[in-house]
């Protein structure tokens, strides 16, 4: 058996009575590329939020490179090496490309409470080069707010990047893209993760984006996980087929 | 070099350092006018701007409203005149008294004030700053409470006015000096990431709130060296100036000034200071003009007096 880099056991979160995530459990091995999907509402973004320790969960575990990460906060789970991207889009508008992933760099490697230094001499060259990698090289003084939606996504990839995770989670990576954007991203995407020898968990409402790329899928519905498999098996199982892909496919 | 040589950006840093000191060395002609009111002018000018500037830390870096800065200011300004009035100790131990008092303060206050956003943080920060005033306001036997603190002299070896101001351009100087190495720092990079998004900021393994707390601290530290300065210049306190309107005449300097822009807020202290000189001597209705002027500007100069001159151009390398 593999190892495992992330396990999730039995993780439970309910708002106001409203059970959000039901007892979910899910482990995903070194170096895969793992799709979440379900219908809105299903609880993909809050089963990030509870991995990635923005919102605490009610019960479970969530164990990470071994490493029992369920009440960390979420910076420090950040360094252990977890990268995550954002449903909306989530960059620093009112600064340039290059200064988004150079503060990243900058957190990354500890030196944020460096008082005077001068951070623009700081990783110029790792700067460049993640910039280079997300394809953004020559928007590098461009302010990141006037970017175009797309490229404000390979600039959210960027800054994921830049921590140097060894798992990356990806929350609709390409929602709100058109149909050309959509495929350079996970064009892109893909290029990354088997470069750097990513492990990969995204959520995707586009069904050709995940039996794409994915090895493996996982499919939750009100909270529960229903089905689990390859693409293939996914694409076969009737109760999949019956909550989500609809009854006549 | 190409486009991302290492002395391109940097230049502007030494730059804003180059300003400081050209500006220092300007302001240090000043008494040569021989004039008693530009020399007070002067000061006061200096030490609000420093006040305005230190909040300007929290406000156009953080991202932060506090709207109680006067406690740290007030706290200051009373640290400094009460341990050489009251417990007989000299200037410089005074001054750094105040200074650690200041420190002290904005740990406390915004311990509790980071752990809440937007408004709340807002108004916390407000009934900190209230809760300070009224300490000071009751405290009669310690303060002097509502007839304030009178008679607080000059230290020996500033016992002039031209004295005093050279004494506040150079600690106003090393302050922004200061400033200007912490904004530019990695430090001073984060706190922008937080401005922008703290949620992001968070997950690019940032404790954000420890951040938060810290540029409380600093800001806490130079609005408490400005109120120390500004006791000594008025040689009396009155528990006014930790009174909410204090709180809000400098978050108006910042904002007037442009709280995106480094100077702005000096900018703006400068301009509210001289303007209500020149507008008290004939009307009593200061607080209307200066109303009117702060709507104009929020419906026309969003960007503050600095940001506007910065959007058409006029001083390229003025970050």
């Amino acid at each position: 058996m593999a190892e495992m880099i992330l396990t999730v056991e039995n993780i439970k979160k309910s708002f106001d009575g409203f059970v959000a995530v039901n007892e979910v459990s899910l482990s995903v091995k070194k170096g895969e590329i793992c799709s979440i999907i379900g219908p809105n509402g299903a609880g993909k973004t809050t089963l990030f939020n509870l991995i990635t320790g923005h919102i605490p969960a009610d019960s479970g575990r969530v164990t990470f490179k071994g490493i029992d990460i369920s009440k960390m906060p979420p910076h420090k789970i950040c360094r252990l090496g977890m990268g995550r991207s954002f449903q909306r889009t989530n960059i620093f508008p009112r600064l340039t490309v290059f200064q988004n992933i150079q503060a990243a760099l900058v957190a990354h490697r500890g030196m944020g409470l460096n008082f005077f230094k001068m951070v623009d001499s700081l990783f110029r060259q790792e700067t460049v080069e993640i910039l280079e990698r997300v394809g953004l090289k020559e928007f590098s003084e461009t302010m990141s707010g006037s970017l175009s939606y797309g490229y404000q996504k390979q600039l959210e990839l960027g800054i994921a990047l830049a921590s140097n995770p060894e798992l990356l989670l990806l929350d609709e990576p390409t929602a709100g893209m058109s149909a050309q954007e959509t495929r350079q991203t996970i064009a892109l995407i893909e290029k990354i993760s088997r470069e750097k020898g990513l492990t990969l968990l995204f959520t995707e409402h586009d069904m050709e984006v995940v039996f794409s790329i994915a090895e493996r899928i996982l499919v939750l519905h009100q909270g529960k996980l229903i089905a689990e498999g390859t693409p293939e098996e996914i694409k076969q199982n009737k109760e999949v087929q019956k909550v989500y892909l609809g009854e006549g496919r | 070099m190409g486009p991302f040589g290492k002395t391109i950006i940097p230049l502007t840093m030494l730059k804003r350092e180059k300003f400081i000191i050209i500006l220092t060395a300007l302001l240090a002609l000043l008494p040569l006018s021989q004039s008693r009111f530009y020399i007070f002018l002067g000061t006061d000018i200096l030490i609000m701007g420093l006040f305005a500037m230190s909040l300007n830390l929290l406000l156009g870096y953080t991202g932060l409203v506090s709207f109680g800065h006067a406690a740290y200011f007030g706290i200051g300004a009373y640290t400094c005149a009460l341990l050489m009035k009251k417990a007989g100790i000299i200037f410089p131990l005074a001054f750094i008294g105040a200074m650690v008092a200041g420190v002290l303060g904005a740990l406390i206050i915004g311990f509790f004030c980071v752990r809440l956003t937007k408004i709340y943080f807002a108004m916390l920060t407000l009934a900190f700053s209230q809760i300070v005033w009224a300490i000071v306001f009751k405290w009669n036997s310690l303060t002097g409470g509502d007839t304030g603190l009178i008679g607080i002299d000059f230290p020996a070896y500033l016992d002039s006015s031209v004295r005093f101001y050279y004494f506040t351009l150079v600690v106003v100087a090393v302050s922004l000096g200061l400033l200007q190495r912490i904004v530019n720092s990695p430090f001073g990079r984060i706190l922008t990431t937080i401005r922008e998004n703290p949620e992001r900021t968070e997950f690019i393994g940032v404790n954000v709130k420890l951040y938060q707390l810290i540029a409380f601290m600093i800001s806490g530290l130079f609005a408490a060296i400005s109120g120390a300065l500004f006791g000594i210049f008025n040689h009396s306190l009155f528990p006014d100036l930790l009174y909410w309107p204090q709180s809000a005449e400098v978050l108006i300097m910042s904002l007037l000034g442009g709280i995106y822009s480094f100077f702005g807020p000096l900018v703006g202290a400068t301009i509210i200071l001289y303007m209500r000189m020149l507008v008290t001597s004939y009307t009593q209705y200061w607080p209307f003009i200066m109303g009117t002027i702060l709507a104009f500007l929020l419906f026309f100069f969003p960007g503050g007096i600095v940001g506007f001159l910065r959007e058409k151009k006029v001083f390229k390398w003025l970050k």
